[in-house]
């Protein structure tokens, strides 16, 4: 396959950035997307030009570290993916693949096609836990019943690798199905109960900090998700922090 | 309680709320406007009742006033705070993709039944206040007859007013067709019942403003 790629370029944080046209030739479609970068980077190099920096580990859809905007989409055209475990059979010999970073005010570029996603983090800080006693004195999980729908739907929500890829898709950059699903999987919990009231609190409070937009309920980061995380979870944090309020 | 409006949770729940409220509103404003098509003598007695009850004048009137400035403003804050989280937006963006049209305008549908409210308003409401509270006839009546029926006839005799009439109407399903379903999302209620209310949702968001546009088209071709 021979593709033109549309890839943002900045050179650092405070760079103003642009778009860059670049050409690949005798991409196989069997390569992962981020293998046909690769494969891009090893002509730059060749040409003592910068390589294009992309996030990326483990490369198996696990780490939710690659974070492309391709062709308009989060992690590309396919469903339940991440970037990593997309395939250039998506795409069409000849094709124009624009290439762009998850674009979030709360997510700053830091270079190219990587953004700072430390944001996500701090929310998880703010609540994102559960307090237990590791003194030796710790009671084994299994010893308390849990029932087994909201077993399976914590564990739903636990699934979230926190891609950023919800607010990336949201029009409004909004990051409720990320902070819906870490409320969701210790809400729906008994371990997760007893702090459940000020988890909700901080973690939306520290949503808001970090300047991600509100929720409109269009549903596209739902789609996008690479792990299928329901808007269950943003109904769930709903409630949560409505009852939280009322509690004070 | 204090600050929820300054929660990004708190305001989604006060718009949904406020929305509600409005399409209860819409439903009772269009049960009584299709009695006009019925019957002359029966829509007559409703408006005056409506229009002269105090409960409905003085409580329930200012509170669907404030409802539905809040939820305009309240949509004008959410839109300007949204843009403000993605100051630079993507050079290729595929919303068809994972969206609805519906629930990426909202601000653009809302803004067309806003242009239709600010001429519903001059048509009907500020003519309806001057003559009860400037001029001070509570009467309703209009050379020995309730002039209310007859008031909405007249108005939709110019075929102007009819087709904006139209426009506005569809405008407000396209609302309805994301903003009904997402009001209950944005209480929490997403549970097994969600997918009874999307359906009845779009019954809804179709239904009512198809009604109001065939009422608005009856008067018009039958002149009465």
């Amino acid at each position: 396959m021979n593709l033109t790629l549309k890839i943002w370029r900045q050179k650092n944080a405070s760079d103003k950035g642009k778009m860059v046209d670049y050409k690949v030739n005798d991409i196989s479609p069997d390569m992962s997307f981020l293998e046909m970068l690769d494969v891009l980077n090893e002509q730059l190099v060749n040409k003592d030009e910068s390589p294009i920096a992309f996030d990326h580990d483990c490369r198996e859809g696990i780490c939710g570290m690659c974070s492309l905007y391709i062709n308009g989409e989060a992690h590309g055209p396919d469903r339940g993916i991440t970037t990593c475990q997309l395939h250039m059979r998506m795409f069409k010999d000849g094709d124009t693949i624009t290439i762009e970073p998850f674009r979030a005010t709360a997510f700053p570029v830091i270079k190219d096609l990587i953004v700072d996603r430390t944001s996500f983090d701090r929310i998880q800080h703010a609540g994102g836990f559960i307090s237990v006693n590791t003194s030796g004195n710790t009671i084994d999980a299994n010893s308390i019943p849990v029932n087994k729908h909201d077993a399976d739907k914590a564990f739903e929500a636990a699934t979230c690798i926190g891609c950023g890829a919800c607010v990336a898709s949201c029009k409004n950059s909004s990051a409720m199905l990320f902070v819906g699903a870490k409320v969701s999987q210790f809400a729906l919990l008994p371990q997760g109960k007893v702090e459940a009231t000020d988890r909700v609190l901080n973690m939306v409070r520290q949503m808001d900090e970090e300047g991600f937009g509100n929720c409109t309920n269009t549903g596209a980061c739902e789609v996008e998700c690479p792990k299928g995380i329901s808007l269950e979870n943003i109904a769930r944090m709903n409630r949560e922090y409505l009852s939280a309020t009322l509690k004070g | 309680m204090s600050g929820i409006l300054n929660s990004s949770i708190g305001r989604k729940f006060a718009m949904a709320l406020s929305a509600l409220f409005l399409m209860i509103f819409l439903l009772q404003h269009f049960a009584i406007n299709l009695l006009s098509v019925f019957s002359a003598d029966t829509f007559n007695e409703v408006s005056h009742y409506m229009g002269t009850f105090w409960v409905i004048q003085y409580v329930m009137q200012p509170v669907l006033i404030f409802g539905v400035i809040f939820h305009f403003v309240m949509g004008f804050v959410l839109e300007i705070k949204n843009n403000k989280a993605r100051q630079i937006t993507y050079a290729k963006n595929n919303g068809a993709a994972n969206s609805t049209w519906m629930s990426r305008n909202m601000i653009w549908s809302g803004l067309a039944i806003l242009a239709f409210i600010v001429l519903h308003f001059i048509d009907f409401w500020i003519p309806e206040i001057n003559t009860k509270y400037i001029v001070g006839d509570m009467s309703g009546m209009h050379n020995g007859e309730y002039r209310y029926f007859h008031e909405l006839v007249e108005k939709f005799h110019s075929p102007l007013r009819v087709g904006a009439y139209v426009v506005a109407f569809v405008f407000l399903a396209l609302h309805l067709l994301h903003g009904f379903n997402s009001a209950f999302q944005s209480v929490g209620a997403n549970n097994k019942y969600t997918k009874g209310l999307k359906t009845f949702s779009k019954i809804y968001a179709i239904g009512i403003p198809l009604g109001f546009i065939f009422i608005a088209l009856f008067h018009h071709l039958t002149g009465h």
